[in-house]
């Protein structure tokens, strides 16, 4: 098997905070993420799926090292880049991209479109065959954006426009990986659906590797070669799309599952569906043993007292002491 | 809720140090003799010494310090022998140019100042808190076009000139406020000629500030007006008038309480164009001539004074706060 | 009236500095008791515009309104875009109620949840304090909030998000309104969350036969729980007809391109999305034309011209499902339900 072009290993993220309890500050950690492990081989799209506050974000952002992990391991190409030094970075930088979820706030208003996509040319100090001005067209052109546009400001561009500016921006300097954290989710279906092709077709174009972040399954579904479903900065489940969509083993990626309204309404009239109780617990005191034992229907007393490793189970990854 | 005021208590003090600390060594870097400020026309250098000695300036910076602080809880002797006297506790120095005990003033001039202050605020939160809402409920229509005039003119006229103009027009030209010559009256004395005393330094004090409150309180119940609980109770079926003043109004409660401490807190430490103007012997104006005199016992206490009535006020407006918005309410 | 709503031909229209916005354009819909209809479209069709018309939320001042919004409570019937705003008032949370998209910002930050329940009741029960709190546990628990006692005394911020909507639905049906409005009510929820609380209206619908009007812009929502659907585009409605009828043989090319650009889970992930070309066009001054002409595939299929310069009607063979477009609907009815057909196998 080759060699795989991002490792990830035990990754934590704890963000230290405070709480008043009387007069005294208690200070705390918020277990943003805590031991997460994959690898993303080349040319592979890994979908990073889960509810809101579960750790996606910052998962992806301490893999390229936006944000200091509090532990673990991150090996870029044989690299191990986890307590490499800022200045060390930079050239990797070129290497590793981010797509951000909000088209709105993600460009700075005041910069021209043609600035804000020959930025990594000039923070890189590269210039591309040709100058700089007809790179930056070409990218403009391949995400499907009018060239003549070069001088228009972001708020001139719809949601979905910003979104291919922020793109072209991401591949300006053919990166090996992009994170991309919620690309879509704030675009409406028929425009979604626009920027889904185009990711996957510069990705098949490239051979780049993606972290896709996502909480909408459907799209995970459709873009991603694997997945894994978090939970309190947790991996429950890691598995082929397929596999994880036709024969989910975690209970949380089942209830998940089932909880997703299909446009199908004689499918679902007729679908079973597993309704967790309660709402996700607080990562700051995340629960003993099983973190998702406070809404999960199979508990028994193991899951409150033992932590379930990530297994093989079948063909996937599962960390669950009942799996399906 | 105890150890919190305790705790902020604690911190109230090592401030209210701090500040006694920078007064005195501000003081002490001037360049003049505080002795020879204190004696009159008629002066040699013999009473100079005299009077070094007998106030203390003659012994060293810290001791002075020190003998200030003491004073404060134990009350301070000056002089020795048949020119000795007793500042009582809590004496906060003795004032050469008055020949009196500095807490004697402060007895004369805190209630001038803290009447002003109380009369001025009612008049200011009543017109700038109505005028505001008034504006907000009629966006665009006349009230507001009125309420914004108001502002206008009362943020950009400054009080000496308002001030002159009533006492000039109102007092002397027109006659409709009498001049008053008594001096304080306490309102339960005789309340006409305490209201006469005070109305027109109220109002000058009060337009400013009305001003203010009536820009702010317009500006948060619109913002208040856009909130999305605003328009669910509305689709209760709650009239207008519930929405304004029971829900808007609650949410503009908050700030509005945090904002008036705060700015009652600062004239306590003294009005001093108000009071100059109106010839009104208080707290500002007492600061002020010492200022010119060189008087470090009453800026001293003054200062003191001033701090700690905002350090009390943020106090409270914290504790009010935490009652007024359950979100910050202690548990 | 059998309906519990008839809206008809609705148009709201925004004066702005850049030109008249016509928000809502000819929207007509009924819901009857026990029913669920849902309105869906993208970001700015004019689903929200809509639903707050319905309980005369708009400020009459700064907004045109024309048409009819029949509204009805026991024998009689009230029109909200003619009625005196006193006459609303007293049909606002009584007769119809509304939830709405953000339940964090929805409730008053400074009163306990328990006072805000019972204000719903005491607008339309004067004086009837004791009545009030009771109703306002009752209806706390019956939105399943455990220990409604103990939690009515708590704040807002005290609540999750879930919990927060929860409380604005039981606060809905203080009055055990005849119809509900529900706009966006799970859009700000995980999923996990909206299947709760989806489940939590359909149960809350059997019991008490109210008509729900859902707006919503997730068309999986709308195929779990609406009987009927309106679908709406540029402030217009395109198409409109029983839930099976939009899924499975869609009329309106809109209904056809949003269907399709929806990725399935359980298909094949190697495919291409069927994404519709271009965006949705500025609400000032609509030309007068098909609203969906530039991103349409179909045009080639209407009599010449027409689309670009002639707007359609909502109309269709059975009363039941109508749509707005020039291509023959005979046409439009087998290609379309053939293209589903393809794009699910
Ligand atoms: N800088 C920070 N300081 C403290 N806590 C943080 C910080 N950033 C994130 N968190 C917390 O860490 C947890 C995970 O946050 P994160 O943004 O990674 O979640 P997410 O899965 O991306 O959620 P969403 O779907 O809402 O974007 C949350 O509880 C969040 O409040
Ligand atoms: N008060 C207003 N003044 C001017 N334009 C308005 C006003 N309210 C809404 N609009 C415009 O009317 C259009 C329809 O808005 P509406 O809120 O109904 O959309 P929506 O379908 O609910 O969208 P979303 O899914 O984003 O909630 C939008 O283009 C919006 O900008
Ligand atoms: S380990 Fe236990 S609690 Fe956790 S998911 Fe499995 S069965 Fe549920
Ligand atoms: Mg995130
Ligand atoms: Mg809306």
């Amino acid at each position: 098997m080759s060699t795989p072009l991002l490792s990830v290993r035990n990754l934590q993220k704890y963000f230290p905070t405070s709480r008043n309890v009387g007069f005294k500050k208690q200070k705390l950690q918020v277990k943003a993420v805590d031991g997460i492990s994959f690898d993303l081989m080349k040319g592979e799209t890994f979908g990073l799926v889960g509810e809101s506050g579960c750790g996606k974000t910052t998962a992806g952002r301490t893999i390229l090292k936006l944000i200091e992990p509090t532990a673990g391991e991150i090996i870029f190409e044989g690299q191990d880049i986890t307590k490499l030094r800022p200045g060390l970075m930079t050239p990797l930088r070129s290497q590793m991209q981010i797509i951000f979820q909000d088209p709105f706030s993600a460009l700075n208003p005041r910069q021209t479109v043609g600035k804000i996509i020959s930025a990594p040319f000039e923070i890189q100090k590269v210039t591309p065959a040709g100058g700089v001005r007809n790179e930056v067209s070409a990218l403009m052109e391949r995400v499907g954006l009018n060239p003549e546009h070069y001088n228009r400001y972001p708020h001139e561009f719809s949601g979905g426009q910003r979104q291919r500016i922020g793109i072209a921006r991401a591949i300006a300097l053919k990166p090996k990986l992009i994170v991309a954290d919620e690309p879509v989710s704030a675009l409406d279906v028929s425009i979604q659906a626009q920027v889904i092709n185009l990711i996957d077709d510069l990705q098949k174009a490239d051979g780049i590797s993606i972290v896709f972040i996502a909480h909408n399954l459907s799209v995970v579904q459709h873009i991603s070669d694997r997945v894994a479903v978090m939970y309190l900065g947790k991996i429950m489940e890691l598995a082929k799309t397929e596999d994880l969509f036709t024969a989910p083993h975690h209970p949380y990626t089942t209830a998940l599952l089932s909880a997703v309204p299909q446009p199908d309404p004689r499918g679902e009239r007729n679908r079973e569906r597993i309704i967790l109780k309660g709402d996700l617990p607080s990562p700051i005191n995340p629960p003993a043993g099983c973190v998702f034992n406070t809404r999960c229907w199979k508990v028994q007393e193991v899951c409150r007292s033992k932590t379930p490793e990530l297994l093989t189970v079948g063909k996937s990854q599962v960390a669950c002491h009942f799996p399906e | 809720m105890p150890r919190f005021v305790l705790r902020r208590a604690y911190f109230a003090v090592l401030t209210l140090l701090l500040v006694s600390v920078v007064v005195y060594g501000v003081f002490s870097i001037l360049p003049f003799d505080p002795a020879a400020l204190t004696c009159g026309q008629k002066c040699t250098p013999a009473i100079v010494e005299a009077n070094r000695v007998k106030l203390g300036f003659d012994k060293p910076l810290w001791e002075q310090y020190w003998l200030f602080l003491s004073g404060i809880f134990l009350g301070r002797t000056y002089g020795a022998g048949s020119a000795e006297f007793t500042c009582p506790a809590p004496s906060f120095g003795y004032s050469f140019n008055e020949n009196m005990c500095v807490s004697d003033m402060l007895k004369e001039a805190l209630p001038i100042t803290i009447n002003l202050a109380i009369g001025a605020f009612i008049i200011w939160i009543i017109v700038g808190v109505g005028l505001g809402l008034l504006a907000a409920n009629f966006r665009g229509r006349w009230p507001d076009t009125i309420s914004t005039v108001f502002v206008l003119l009362g943020t950009s006229m400054p009080t000496f000139v308002t001030g002159l103009f009533f006492l000039i027009y109102v007092t002397i030209k027109w006659k409709i406020v009498p001049l008053s010559l008594s001096g304080y009256i306490s309102l339960l004395d005789d309340p006409v000629k305490y209201f006469q005393y005070f109305i027109l330094p109220w109002i000058t004090l009060a337009i400013l500030y009305a001003a203010f409150y009536t820009r702010f309180t317009r500006a948060t119940v619109l913002e208040t007006l856009g909130e999305d609980y605003i328009r669910t109770a509305r689709a209760k079926g709650l009239s207008e008038r519930v929405v304004l003043l029971k829900h808007t109004m609650r949410a503009v409660l908050a700030p509005i309480t945090t904002s008036a401490g705060l700015d009652i807190a600062g004239l306590i430490g003294g009005a001093i164009i108000t009071e100059s103007i109106f010839n009104l012997p208080g707290l500002g104006r007492m600061t002020l001539q010492a200022v010119y005199e060189f008087d470090l016992s009453v800026v001293l206490a003054t200062t003191i004074l001033a701090a700690t009535v905002v350090i009390m006020m943020n106090l409270i407006v914290d504790i009010a706060y935490g009652y007024l918005d359950p979100r910050v309410r202690m548990k | 009236m059998k309906n519990l709503l008839e809206i008809n031909d609705l148009k709201v229209t925004f004066p702005t500095n850049d030109g008249f916005v016509n928000a809502v354009d000819g929207v007509s819909l009924t819901v009857a008791p026990g029913e669920t209809v849902a309105i869906v479209g993208e970001s700015g069709s004019g689903k929200t515009v809509t639903s707050l018309s319905v309980i005369g939320l708009h400020n009459p001042k700064v907004t045109q309104i024309s048409g009819s919004i029949m509204v009805k409570d026991k024998d009689e019937s009230l029109d909200i875009v003619s009625a005196p705003l006193d006459k609303i008032r007293g049909y606002r949370g009584r007769v119809v109620s509304m939830i709405f998209q953000d339940p964090m910002s929805s409730l008053h930050p400074y009163y306990k949840i328990g006072s805000q329940l019972a204000e719903a009741y005491l607008v339309h029960h004067p004086g009837k304090k004791e009545a009030a709190n009771k109703k306002a546990i009752e209806m706390l628990e019956l939105v399943g909030i455990s220990e409604p006692q103990m939690r009515a005394r708590e704040y807002p911020h005290q609540f999750s998000g879930g919990m927060r909507q929860r409380v604005m639905i039981a606060m809905a049906l203080m009055n055990d309104p005849a119809l509900l409005i529900a706009d966006e009510p799970t859009t700000a929820l995980d999923v996990t969350v909206q299947a709760q609380i989806l489940q939590l209206l359909k149960d809350l619908q059997k019991k008490s036969n109210m008509g729900i009007l859902l707006i919503t812009h997730d068309l999986g929502v709308v195929a779990q729980v609406a009987d009927r659907v309106s679908v709406m585009y540029a402030g217009r409605m395109v198409e409109q007809g029983d839930v099976d009828d939009i899924f499975y043989s869609p009329h309106a090319p809109y209904t056809l391109g949003l269907l399709k650009s929806v990725p399935k889970m359980g298909a094949k992930n190697s495919e291409r999305l069927k994404a519709i070309p271009g965006q949705p066009p500025s609400l000032i001054n609509l030309p007068k034309a098909c609203a969906f002409a530039p991103r349409c595939e179909y045009t080639s299929l209407a009599p010449a011209g027409s689309c670009e310069s002639v707007r359609p009607d909502l109309i269709g063979v059975t009363e039941s499902h109508k749509s707005r477009c020039h291509v023959p609907e005979e046409k439009r009815d087998k290609l379309f339900a053939a293209e589903i057909k393809g794009a699910r196998a």
